[in-house]
């Protein structure tokens, strides 16, 4: 792996050397590296691109690593990884992909991320895109993530994209069966001429199942940002989904929520906030000796933390 | 030392909220009052720099500041904490604090203003400044943003305004531990008789002029006797909320 290669690793998995337990680090379309454990397999698919991560029943305090990363300009890969997470078990994933592009060719990473969590399992999956490079090749990432919780099961997705991505559309799906809960945490920050597009759907089937979706975005310069989210109370199931995000400069946000329940049980709130930084918030920082520079970067900082 | 030399502001439609303003600050606390619409808080916003005086010279320890910017003039030892504390959603207690001080603190310093302000360290360090903290414990957070500054000059804009009576009694001691142990000198905007028994000078501001300054107990037995011959005069007590 060279220099560029090691810094994508860096920033998308925050890995400077090779991880304890299972991984698959995947370099320019070509697994590069790969290990496995007694409780979790990796194995790669033979009739496309990916992998199967397939973790024992009762696997507990086991971590996955799956980085992805892009450093030859031009190239466009579409991946294809499913996660069979057994019973009882309790698993942290962490995924991401950095792309760095200094030609003239866009370079783009496309996924399907499948999560297959099994009765009672627990999963916490942390995935960062990133995008770097001087080129004027867009860097592009699509991915798209299907969730199935079975009865009991709890899985807990962290989702950032800070900083390099041109184009994004997100495509998020979860089905929860009873007494299963997800949570959805996820970042953006956008400038430039970036564009975002975050859709998520959760189809809350089973009774006493819980979802809460949480974004956090900031729109910069002349990027643009949509959101949307779809919960179907179909049981007696709580559902919660908030966009929270701070516009500056010539940026477009927009948020639309698309609540249905098809049950009297069922509960179900969206929170939407867009907004500039408020002027007070400025003011009380420059007060304490901040530029209104330092000022709306700690804002900002904060408000991503 | 603050000097305000002939200080006046006037609105582009030609009021005049403050006038001829002359003061020479160097106590430990003064306390201004006087009713509502006086120019207090024109005055405490005028020091820190977020509005400009139409007239007039501001001067700190003998340097002009009339025209230094907000940041310029917190760099120099300015301080104000605003009558309404300012939420941030993402930011915490210590980050706030640290700011503050200008430089990075260890837990135990950042705790230790906590303390001053009578809130449990540990309790709120890492919490965000968000709806889910109090009118009165943002207040005191905000207070100890100021003892974490170590300013020359600190300015309240009325600190009682919007906490409970108990939080109240609190935000006493925390000036009297202040005038004890300051260097550089405190000025309140207030209402309430008890802020004004720890002052050492008062200022008694009325239509944007001031029309007594001198020690308190040249000024203070005066303002309560008027308070208590005008029934219904909302020079103190007025702004105590429940």
């Amino acid at each position: 792996m060279d220099a560029i290669q090691k810094n994508l690793l860096h920033e998308v998995a925050e890995l400077d050397a090779l991880p304890v337990g299972a991984y698959n680090i995947r370099v320019n379309g070509e697994s590069s590296a790969r290990n496995t454990t007694a409780n979790i397999d990796i194995v790669s698919k033979t009739d496309k691109s990916g992998i199967d991560i397939i973790i024992k029943p009762n696997t507990v305090n086991e971590s996955v690593h799956i980085p992805v990363v892009l450093s030859q300009s031009g190239l466009k890969e579409m991946v294809y990884n499913d996660f069979y997470i057994g019973e009882n078990s309790d698993v942290t994933i962490v995924a991401g992909c950095g792309i760095h592009n200094c030609g003239a060719g866009d370079s783009s990473h496309e996924g399907l991320h499948r999560f297959f969590v099994g009765k009672n399992a627990r999963v916490r999956y942390v995935e960062k895109h990133y995008g770097e490079g001087s080129g004027e090749g867009k860097r592009v990432m699509n991915p798209m993530t299907e969730i199935h919780l079975e009865e009991g099961a709890y899985a807990k997705m962290e989702m950032t994209q800070i900083s390099g991505i041109d184009d994004t559309i997100r495509k998020t799906t979860a089905v929860l069966a009873a007494g299963a809960t997800l949570e959805v945490q996820e970042k953006v920050l956008t400038d430039g001429e970036q564009n975002a597009v975050s859709d998520f759907t959760a189809d809350l089937n089973g009774e006493g199942c819980s979802c809460n979706i949480v974004s956090r975005t900031v729109a910069k310069e002349n990027s643009t940002q949509h959101f949307a989210s779809t919960l179907n109370g179909n049981a007696a199931c709580s559902g919660h989904t908030e966009c929270d995000s701070i516009i500056m400069d010539s940026a477009r946000v927009s948020a639309s929520p698309n609540l249905t329940a098809a049950n009297i049980d069922a509960s179900l709130i969206h929170e939407a906030a867009i907004g500039k930084i408020a002027g007070e918030q400025l003011l009380k920082l420059m007060t304490l000796g901040l530029t209104e520079e330092e000022a709306e970067e700690q804002i900002v900082n904060g408000f991503l933390k | 030392m603050l000097e305000l030399r002939n200080i006046g502001f006037h609105t582009d439609d030609g009021k005049d909220i403050l006038t001829e303003v002359n003061l020479v600050l160097d106590e430990k606390i003064v306390v201004i009052t006087g009713p509502n619409g006086g120019g207090k808080s024109t005055l405490a916003k005028i020091i820190a720099g977020i509005i400009q005086p139409t007239e007039g010279t501001i001067w700190l320890d003998g340097m002009d500041i009339t025209h230094m910017s907000v940041t310029e003039r917190a760099r120099v030892g300015v301080s104000l904490a605003f009558q309404q504390p300012v939420r941030f959603k993402g930011l915490t207690v210590k980050d706030l604090i640290t700011i503050a001080a200008g430089r990075d603190l260890t837990l135990n310093e950042a705790c230790k203003y906590l303390s001053e302000v009578g809130l449990c360290a540990k309790d709120y360090i890492e919490r965000e400044l968000n709806q889910s903290l109090s009118g009165g414990e943002m207040k005191r957070i905000e207070i100890a943003m100021i003892l974490a500054r170590d300013s020359k000059f600190s300015v309240f804009d009325e600190p009682e305004a919007g906490i409970d009576l108990w939080s109240f009694g609190n935000l006493i001691h925390v000036f009297e531990k202040m005038h004890r142990e300051t260097k550089g000198t405190i000025l309140i905007i207030s209402h309430q008789e008890r802020i004004l028994n720890i002052a050492d000078k008062i200022i008694y501001l009325k239509n944007g002029s001031v029309e007594r300054y001198g020690s308190r107990e040249e000024i203070l037995p005066d303002l309560l006797h008027d308070t208590a011959k005008a029934a219904g005069c909302n020079i103190l007590m007025d702004k105590l909320e429940g």
